[in-house]
């Protein structure tokens, strides 16, 4: 079984830097970290690993900073990393980015099963995962809040899709983006972090990749042009229900079920 | 005066009303029961014949002045998350809630310090040092309690380990006396060598000395990086064992706390939170705060290397606050676990030489074990403050979960003090241990603990029959 979970370094925190010339976030300016929902990708590699046996590869497509990201996930008990990094990615979109980690799982020679975040805490779009898939023409799941099996032939795993949960099995060669709290990510081991100290991050670029078509990466290879880029407002809206003990838990009572939590 | 306590009526609730206002008052069965105990019911339940919430020291002192006078039993109250049954009123009289005296003043940069109300909360002040950069350290696991309950019963927490405990950041206090004086006890100041040391003393007397009514705490620079390791190992007691390794390390850490599995798997089983790490039947969890990003490599690295130099199977690195965050989500959620797991909890806060602490772990579930029942050592093994819980199951009567519990408690206290060790580490005597104390620290010490309160509380009116008890002998 070859597992390849894609990850990306995202900005630290809630707060991201957002440069008002070109709509673009500001990325060495703030300290990184790994999007919280590849952490949950790889935990779910680890463990399909820990049944079926095989490699679990972690692949990404940034800056050489990345490398301190991979280092973490050899920490975590990733066997091999790769990082895609080239002037010729910068500036890449939605479907630049997917082709261009499409590219590095050909030369990676394929996968059984490739693993992503739902989304990322920076991008927001929850579509990179998808758009692999669909270069790949292989099969694929969003939204995956469990694995619920796992054997040689094909994944079973559970969707919560809005209203309705939906579980599928799914054949290899297939792609999977999870939620978080579909586990719980296990914590870097300092023995392994002792033992990969010095194990390889593999850096692959441009010229390393088999489909040499520029127009299909960074700038050049994305149609999307943002316009405007801004962190949300923080929500601060507070609802005081006034009132004695009964009153308050009717009024609460009413307000959760209007909204449809209860 | 004092025993018997006067019972009170209309005349009473009339004076009370016409120094507070009506709408803060409930006499007699308008009384919310959540009203008649703290967080252990084990330890008393007891209805107040008023209940009054006060608005400012003034009203205290009124009421304190009326109390005095006609003999009436009062008993303030904060959030009521303590674990001693001491806020309650165990003979009846006015129940004083400071809970709408809540009012935070802006932090005082020069002096480093902040002021606030006793009713306003743990968690409000330490967001309120953090808005300004700065950092209250004292960190009970129950953040919803009330500052002035922490500081009365001089709460201590995780990270007594590095920083030490609530006394150690009281700069100074204003309270009121039960003849209803209002007093200053220090001021702002660093050192002071004016006279007794009063303001410690008031600091754990559990309300039975005075009614605090506002306090400056000290603050510290907030650290810019934390750590949380989590070391794996066959035992508890090789756990117990790690804990003064990690404390000969030339970096100090800010908690150091020990976990067994079968506690991890209660929360997980009863609370749905899972802890990251799977391995070892026991856990030993060390936190670094520094001020730099070196500091901080330098000391997870040295504790990492001393951990499996001592037989832990790994060390696990909870680096950023998501992780740190899945592993202290557990270890909060014990107490709530054990509450799901078991019919009902006794617990035993003794307080050991960070030497011993191996030793009375050993000795512990011993003990345990020979009157039947199963008991979790937890908690702040960094400091010695080990948690036993007891827990009770279905099948054991009330009978038999009393008098087990009971001469469960005998034995551990008496190989507490064997060992060098205190009867209770952070929760405090109450109501609930104080049937153990005599025995413990011996009756010319009890003769001490009665003369200060008299000193304090002539009448004594002030949270009778807690951590002293006079009013049965009158």
């Amino acid at each position: 079984m070859k597992i390849v979970v894609c990850m990306k370094q995202v900005p630290a925190g809630t707060k991201v830097d957002i440069d008002p010339e070109t709509g673009t976030m500001k990325r060495l300016t703030s300290e990184t970290r790994t999007n919280p929902y590849d952490l949950f990708a790889l935990e779910a590699a680890l463990q399909i690993r820990e049944k079926t046996g095989g490699t679990v590869t972690v692949l990404t497509m940034g800056p050489a900073q990345a490398e301190s990201m991979m280092r973490d996930a050899y920490a975590m008990g990733a066997d091999e990393a790769v990082i895609l990094s080239d002037r010729k990615f910068a500036g890449a979109d939605v479907l630049s980015t997917s082709y261009t980690l499409y590219q590095g799982i050909k030369v990676l020679g394929g996968a059984d099963l490739i693993i992503c975040g739902k989304q990322t805490t920076d991008g927001d779009t929850a579509q990179v995962g998808p758009a692999i898939a669909e270069h790949m023409h292989i099969p694929h799941a969003a939204w995956v809040a469990g694995i619920e099996d796992v054997d040689e032939k094909a994944v079973c795993v559970r969707q919560k899709l809005g209203r309705v949960t939906q579980v599928s099995r799914i054949p290899f060669p297939c792609l999977i983006t999870v939620d978080k709290d579909s586990c719980v990510p296990r914590l870097p081991s300092y023995l392994l972090k002792k033992a990969t100290r010095d194990k390889e991050v593999r850096v692959l670029g441009f010229a390393d990749l088999p489909n040499q078509d520029l127009t299909r990466y960074g700038l050049i290879g994305s149609p999307t042009t943002v316009e405007r880029m801004f962190a949300p407002p923080e929500r601060e809206k507070q609802v005081y229900i006034e009132g004695d003990a009964q009153e308050k838990a009717d009024a609460l009572f009413a307000i959760l079920t209007e909204k449809k939590i209860i | 005066m004092a025993y018997p306590y006067k019972k009170m009526d209309e005349s009473d609730f009339a004076y009370i009303r016409s120094v507070t206002a009506d709408d803060r008052v409930w006499v007699g069965e308008e009384i919310e029961k959540e009203y008649y105990r703290d967080e252990m019911p084990e330890y008393g339940v007891y209805p107040p014949e008023l209940y009054v919430e006060v608005i400012d020291k003034e009203e205290v002192s009124a009421i304190m002045a009326y109390a005095y006078e006609k003999n009436i039993p009062v008993v303030c109250r904060g959030a009521g998350t303590g674990l001693a049954g001491g806020a309650t009123c165990k003979y009846g009289g006015i129940m004083l809630s400071v809970m709408r005296m809540n009012r935070i003043f802006p932090v005082d940069h020069k002096n480093q310090t902040i002021t606030a109300q006793p009713g306003a909360l743990l968690l409000d002040i330490q967001a309120a040092a953090a808005a300004e950069g700065l950092f209250y350290p004292p960190d009970p696991g129950e953040k919803t309690a009330s500052i002035g309950g922490n500081v009365i019963t001089n709460a201590g927490g995780m990270k007594a380990v590095r920083y030490g405990l609530t006394r150690d950041f009281v700069r100074c206090i204003e309270a009121v006396l039960p003849d209803g004086s209002i007093m200053n006890f220090s001021s702002n100041v660093v050192k002071n060598t004016t006279g007794y040391a009063v303001k410690d003393l008031i600091i754990g007397s559990e309300g039975t000395l005075c009614i605090l009514t506002e306090v400056t705490l000290k603050l510290l620079p907030a650290p810019t990086c934390s750590c949380t390791l989590v070391m794996p190992f066959a035992s508890l007691e090789a756990c117990a064992d790690m804990v003064p390794k990690v404390l000969e390390l030339p970096f100090v850490p800010t908690a150091i706390e020990f976990l067994e599995r079968e506690l991890i798997d209660i929360v997980e089983r009863t609370l749905n939170k899972q802890f990251p790490v799977k391995q070892g039947e026991a856990v030993l969890i060390v936190m670094y705060d520094a001020s730099s990003r070196q500091e901080l490599d330098s000391a997870v690295e040295a504790a990492a290397e001393a951990a499996l130099a001592n037989g832990a199977y790994d060390c696990c690195i909870a680096d950023t606050p998501e992780r740190a965050g899945t592993v202290w989500e557990v270890r909060g959620g014990i107490l709530e676990g054990m509450k799901a797991d078991s019919v009902s909890q006794e617990e035993c806060d003794v307080v050991v030489p960070r030497s011993q602490i191996a030793g009375y772990v050993k000795a512990a579930k011993r003990i345990a074990l020979s009157h039947g029942i199963r008991v979790e050592p937890c908690g702040h093994c960094g400091d010695g403050n080990i948690h036993t819980e007891m827990l009770r199951d279905a099948s054991m009567s009330d009978e038999e979960w009393k008098s087990a519990t009971h001469a469960c408690l005998k034995e551990l206290y008496a190989l507490s003090k064997e060992l060098g060790g205190q009867l209770s580490g952070e929760h405090g005597i109450g109501n609930g241990r104080l049937e153990f104390l005599e025995e413990f620290v011996g009756p010319r010490m009890i003769r001490l603990y009665k003369a200060i309160k008299l000193a304090f509380d002539d009448r004594l009116i002030l949270n009778p029959g807690k951590v002293v008890e006079f009013n049965k002998e009158k």
